[in-house]
């Protein structure tokens, strides 16, 4: 790939670290009562192993290669659909005794 | 469209979708805001999938799209169908999903025998190794908590068995590094991974599921991470680190509310732990009807209600919110107080309260409420037991003792739903139950609250 910076050594270090402290940081003020929708959420987050998966089917050459990158794609697809919908709706039901009207 | 604009919109749009999940797992941090943080999210994710079919130098795209179909529409339908009490189970089916996704990446990486340079090798194996773990295991957690596969198998040498497999996986992934064109290699060191992934998580009670699949979380998050320095994509990497991070802290944080280190969960079965029976318990179990309980809680001036997992069970939530409803009519304080572990992982309870229609603001948080405990006339514990039992503040031979429990002991009136007289899930016998305000009202969660909205109702 002709990228212009390679991400690695010291500037994957860097991203590394500060990624990891934003995630600290994130999850460390929550309410537990929050615990097990952010633990569904952030499953989700990392179905973007799904693009990861696309790109690797995408340069497959061999059958093995290609049978390989169609089990991550199926698996990674699933990983980011199936997070995604069981974390709404378990955040769908979180109202305010102000909304809960309906 | 020339190559450079193409390279220049992939780029733009994975640090607008890093910028769009950080942001939004930052608002499902709070109750307020959470509903929107997941669509925030949710279009980033897609967002860096359309736009990751623009990427140079693809084929298979046929492949890709069957692909992308079948796994979506299956998570789809599974995850719409799920009830509210089997969601853990299915967070760990598709957390071993991402897994087995970033260990099917670094497989490609290294079937293809390309010349990564030393430390992408070590990224990609590091990635693979953890990515098969994570998905054989989670699947073993999914099984167990699914109800396919109960038994806790346990047999000496368990651990020195799980130490070689792991010794075995590290030695071949170093051999793959060290000469990457050999796929038998690869085969193998993929099949100890996967397979060190089931000898670990096999041994580990239901119990503490909650917390394997909270550290499997973690760990798939981190093999997405290190996939993405592989494949210099660095939506992958912030996404996976976050993850990363976030998981661990949770599962610490997890670990703790349940008493437990997570070197403790991983290593031994709770079983194990509990030999010591704890001091024998004195008195009686006094027995109470429901038209008592009615005419005692419609009078009170503030009532606490413990839910525990039993509750779930025996799907009383929605009578119990139809009963609270019915106090507050009758100006009656009433709260919930929620243990961290009650449910099957912290903030299940509040999810399944939640589904019946409890609003969240009347439900709090064990360090919010346990001072609350001394100025309540009633403490109404349905489906609880281990999370209230007062041996653990007092008795230092009991299992539980040092767990952080609900004051339900300091309340003037304690009032149990229980079915029968059995111990709880640990086993212990719970003090609560035969103190001299403690009266136990005998039989299934959601009878007993449609006869306690019937008493209500009546007077």
């Amino acid at each position: 790939m002709d990228q212009i910076i390679q991400i690695d050594g010291f500037i994957a270090l860097y991203i590394f670290m500060l990624a990891g402290f934003v995630g600290h940081e994130i999850i460390g003020k929550v309410p537990a009562i929050l615990h097990t929708p952010l633990m569904s959420g952030s499953n989700f987050i990392h179905g973007i192993v799904l693009v990861g998966a696309m790109v690797a089917l995408g340069r497959a050459a061999t059958p093995l290669e290609q049978t390989i990158g169609f089990i991550g794609v199926f698996l990674g697809a699933g990983n980011a659909v199936g997070g995604y919908v069981v974390t709404e709706r378990m955040l769908e039901m979180f109202k305010s005794s102000k909304d809960k009207k309906s | 469209m020339s190559m450079i604009n193409m390279t220049l919109i992939i780029d733009a749009s994975y640090f607008l979708a890093a910028i769009l999940f950080i942001y939004g797992l930052k608002r499902m941090g709070s109750p307020m805001t959470a509903r929107g943080g997941i669509v925030w999210a949710g279009a980033g994710m897609l967002l860096a999938t359309v736009v990751t079919f623009l990427f140079p130098g693809m084929s298979n795209y046929l492949l890709m799209i069957v692909a992308i179909g079948l796994g979506g529409i299956i998570a789809w339908i599974s995850g719409k169908k799920v009830a509210m009490t089997d969601m853990p189970q299915m967070i760990a089916l598709y957390n071993g999903m991402g897994g087995g996704a970033a260990a099917a990446i670094a497989a490609v990486e290294l079937y293809s025998g390309k010349d990564h340079g030393l430390t992408f090798g070590i990224l990609a194996v590091l990635g693979g190794f953890i990515g098969a773990v994570s998905f054989s295991g989670s699947l073993v957690a999914f099984a167990k908590l699914q109800g396919f596969k109960n038994t806790t198998l346990r047999f000496k040498g368990q651990q020195i068995l799980n130490l070689v497999i792991l010794l075995g996986t590290l030695i071949m992934g170093a051999i793959v590094i060290a000469q990457p064109d050999m796929g038998n290699n690869i085969s193998i060191f993929f099949i100890l991974a996967l397979a060190l992934g089931i000898t670990m998580t096999v041994p580990i009670g239901g119990a503490d599921m909650p917390v394997v699949i909270s550290l499997y979380n973690a760990f798939t998050g981190l093999a997405v991470a290190f996939e993405g320095f592989v494949q210099q994509n660095p939506a992958m990497i912030i996404a996976g680190t976050v993850v990363g991070a976030a998981g661990s802290l949770l599962t610490q944080l997890m670990a703790k509310a349940m008493n437990r280190s997570l070197a403790n969960v991983l290593f031994s079965g709770f079983g194990e732990t509990v030999s010591g029976e704890g001091s024998e318990v004195s008195g009686s179990m006094k027995p109470i009807d429901a038209t008592d309980v009615g005419v005692m809680m419609a009078f009170a001036n503030k009532v606490l209600i413990i839910p525990g997992y039993g509750m779930a069970v025996a799907q009383a939530q929605h009578k119990v919110w139809e009963l609270t409803k019915l106090l507050i009519d009758r100006d009656v304080d009433v709260k919930f107080a929620i243990h961290p572990v009650a449910g099957r992982m912290p903030g299940h309870m509040n999810v399944l309260l939640a589904e019946a229609g409890v609003p969240y603001d009347i439900i709090y948080d064990q360090d919010e409420i346990n001072s609350e405990f001394e100025s309540a006339d009633v403490a109404l514990i349905i489906g609880a037991n281990d999370v209230v039992n007062p041996v653990a503040r007092t008795d230092p031979s009991s299992p539980i003792y040092g767990m952080p429990i609900l004051n339900a002991d300091y309340a003037k009136n304690v009032i149990v739903i229980k079915r029968g007289q059995g111990a709880g899930f640990s086993g212990i016998e719970n003090a609560l139950f035969f103190l001299d305000q403690t009266r136990m009202l005998y039989g299934d969660g959601q009878e007993m609250a449609s006869e306690l909205i019937q008493a209500v109702k009546s007077l």
